[in-house]
């Protein structure tokens, strides 16, 4: 009897245990999400961390700058790493900013999580800085109105471009029996019969193999350079309306629906780099590629439109890459300096010679006349870079792209529905999620 | 040698205590501050404290987040988080890709499930038997259990791609489109790839519980006339029945929480969200997305669901264990 009152009041006891502990632990949440304040203000000078991206050139680029700022600056040192290992410096970055671990400047901080950087109050307000807007405008020109946000405020400051162009393999055409040095690349028309001619051929299984996966950014590497082409300049959002359920993006939509049901581009992923491997005799790529495909007997050309657009009026996607200035930060005025060093004229020249990128600063060409002399295969992204369309600027950028993606997949690529309905209905939702904001 | 001896029992025939110190008359004796085996909670405390924090804290976190207007922010940054109800749960279950991820989780469950308990428990009533290559055989079915997923994702995708060995064997029989891009086959395929990978473990466990199975049972079976198969269903089956129950839930419980192998295996869930499950839609919005209110939604109502499962796992092929 007494065994069984005990166990009953024990029992009791625990539950009595379990209900404060719960009870206090939403009450700890309830105070957590209360939190303190931080304004983003600036200041203070001193040490600064910063984090650069891991591939090898923009390595390079980063351990001269940092070189080069910390011999002038002896009391304003800066310590640099490469982004800590992750899926993707998106999630790597957001962890960061929800830790308070953040460094004080990233240059890898892709423009379509900035929004969401931003809701999170993880990056500081470069318009707050006395110079912020003027040298960022001064640098990047019309550009930089790209990567305002809604109220006009600068949270990262436009760094470099990979605007996309078509790289095709000249030796694969020429087996083909199609001119390797003029190719019929142009229209939409003449995109397809070229690549009809080059998969009947057997020369490559796929003329061209975007990657038909259900990534949010895949969008940005098949529909999106050639909708800006097509487009004239446009973006995906404008007014806060999307724009492509239109003629220009319907031409774009059964062009790439065309590729996939005749089998010019494979509907399955490919394990590894289809270019360099001559599973795919073109690719849409940046300049990044011209280091990358070495091995390969490429050529250039801008992206396909349904009329055909001269080179110097094409648009395309840019690719961008922006540096964010990071509200954990606490030396924050010198972070500023940093920022202003690195993407000045002698570090943007360094960068344009370590990697190959184009950093985001008018007249490029005339700027640094000499490299694009001596590297006459980059004059092409050089003009390039002058016409580029960014993503929508917002904290729902990812989850617009994420929609537009999964209406694209099944009309699109795997040709199940019609793909005018599909963009007509992902155009209403992302108009929706712009409302949002 | 137990604390709760030096404890003096009350008793009649006991000295009268003293008084206490505040002049009020002593009350039922109180139970020690730590129970009658303090030892025992201080070993089990730092788990205890694991648990808490890994596992309890996380989950009422969550419950807390799927009630709330919630999003990530840096410390210290004060935003309001409203209660919503169930405004999370709504925008989660509209999206009919959420109710797709958890149709196509309960696909991968119905054939995973069932085809793990019936092949571990058949590979490990062989393996028992077996008298040569023992050790190599339980290595060998081990080995992928212990192989990273990302390593063995690759040579799966050789294997069933357009151009794999498999449709490259199946000829014409094969599927159009292949099985990682195919709505009708990209679950199965990767049901049977986690199958394949976990059983190792699944093996272990049967083997362990068969060590305990009474040879005097088979040894009774076979002298009442009952054949391999007849001492199996009648002796083997019921022998390891909590190892079953175990099996059941945890295989239950990894397959609910399924994220890796849709992650690599078909690029993300596709084609078309064909293999998607909830766990993958929860990192998308979750991390990706900057929603992890609706994430957590998601989460709330994968585990209530799972909890379901398992408790009628238990309760029908649990019998009175």
């Amino acid at each position: 009897m007494d065994t069984q009152r005990i166990t009953k009041s024990s029992a009791r006891h625990r539950r009595y245990a379990g209900a404060a502990l719960l009870t206090v632990g939403a009450l700890a949440l309830t105070a957590c999400a209360g939190g303190g304040g931080d304004d983003a203000s600036t200041g203070a000078r001193g040490e600064i961390t910063i984090w650069y991206s891991n591939n090898e050139s923009e390595v390079a680029w980063g351990k001269q700058m940092v070189e080069a700022w910390n011999a002038e600056n002896p009391d304003e040192q800066v310590t640099a790493q490469e982004i800590p290992a992750g899926d993707s410096s998106e999630e790597v970055i957001g962890a960061a900013i929800t830790a308070g671990n953040a460094p004080c400047l990233i240059y890898n901080t892709a423009p379509a999580a900035v929004g969401q950087f931003e809701k999170q109050g993880g990056l500081v307000n470069l318009s707050d800085f006395e110079d912020g807007a003027s040298f960022i405008e001064e640098r990047s020109g019309a550009t930089a109105e790209q990567y305002q946000n809604a109220d006009g405020d600068y949270f990262q400051m436009p760094w470099k471009s990979n605007p996309v162009v078509i790289f095709y393999n000249k030796d694969l055409f020429a087996e083909a029996g199609l001119d390797p040095e003029n190719p019929k690349l142009s229209t939409f028309d003449e995109f397809l019969e070229t690549s009809r001619t080059l998969v009947e051929a057997g020369v490559a299984p796929n003329a061209i193999l975007p990657a038909p996966t259900s990534e949010f950014y895949q969008s940005l590497f098949d529909f999106y350079p050639m909708y800006a082409a097509q487009s004239g300049g446009t973006g995906l959002l404008e007014d806060g309306e999307a724009t492509f359920a239109n003629e220009d993006g319907y031409a774009v939509a059964d062009f790439w629906a065309t590729m996939y049901a005749e089998g010019l581009s494979a509907k399955e992923a490919y394990q590894g780099d289809s270019f360099a491997e001559g599973v795919a005799a073109m690719a849409s790529v940046g300049p990044w590629a011209v280091s990358v495909y070495d091995d390969v007997n490429w050529g250039s050309v801008p992206v396909p439109t349904a009329d055909g657009i001269p080179a110097e009026e094409t648009y395309t996607f840019s690719d961008a890459k922006n540096v964010g200035l990071y509200t954990a930060c606490e030396n924050k005025e010198t972070a500023w300096d940093v920022l202003k060093f690195s993407t000045g004229e002698e570090q943007d020249g360094q960068l344009l010679e370590l990697t190959g990128q184009m950093p985001l600063r008018t007249d490029l060409q005339g700027t640094y006349p000499e490299y694009f002399e001596a590297n006459p295969a980059y004059k092409a992204f050089g003009d390039q870079a002058s016409r580029t369309v960014e993503v929508p600027a917002g904290p729902n950028t990812v989850q617009m792209l994420q929609t537009f993606r999964d209406a694209w997949s099944p009309a699109v690529i795997f040709g199940d529905g019609d793909v005018q309905d599909a963009l007509d209905e992902a155009a209403v939702e992302i108009t929706d999620l712009s409302a949002q904001q | 040698m137990s604390l709760t001896n030096a404890v003096p029992a009350p008793s009649g025939s006991a000295p009268p205590s003293p008084p206490p110190a505040s002049g009020t008359a002593r009350g039922p004796k109180k139970r020690p501050l730590l129970g009658r085996n303090p030892l025992g909670i201080m070993f089990s405390a730092p788990y205890l404290v694991f648990v808490m924090l890994v596992f309890a804290y996380p989950l009422v976190y969550s419950i807390w987040i799927a009630f709330h207007d919630f999003f990530f922010t840096a410390p210290g940054v004060q935003v309001e988080r409203p209660f919503v109800g169930l405004e999370n749960f709504v925008t989660a279950f509209s999206d009919p890709a959420v109710i797709r991820s958890f149709g196509n989780v309960g696909i991968f469950l119905l054939i995973n499930v069932p085809l793990t308990v019936v092949l571990s428990l058949l590979l490990a009533t062989a393996l028992n038997k077996a008298t040569r290559a023992r050790t190599f055989l339980r290595v060998s079915y081990y080995v992928p259990y212990v192989t990273a997923s990302v390593a063995v994702v690759a040579v799966w995708i050789f294997l069933f791609n357009g151009n794999g060995l498999v449709n490259q064997v199946l000829g014409p029989l094969a599927p159009d489109p292949s099985w990682l891009i195919n709505s009708t086959w990209a679950m199965p395929t990767i049901a049977f790839f986690v199958t394949w990978k976990q059983l190792g473990f699944y093996i272990l466990l049967y083997l362990a519980a068969l060590q305990g199975v009474p040879k005097e049972l088979y040894e009774s079976a076979s002298t009442d006339g009952a054949g391999a198969v007849r001492s199996f269903f009648s002796v083997t089956v019921p022998g390891v029945r909590p190892a079953t129950v175990l099996v059941l839930l945890v295989s239950t419980v990894t397959g609910a929480n399924l994220f890796t192998e849709p992650y690599l295996l078909t690029n993300g869930g596709g084609p078309n969200g064909a293999s998607a499950s909830p766990v993958l839609l929860m990192y998308q919005l979750g991390l990706q997305q900057g929603q992890p209110d609706v994430a957590s939604a998601i989460g709330v109502v994968l585990v209530v669901l799972v909890l379901g499962v398992a408790l009628l796992q238990n309760r029908f092929a649990g019998g009175r264990d």
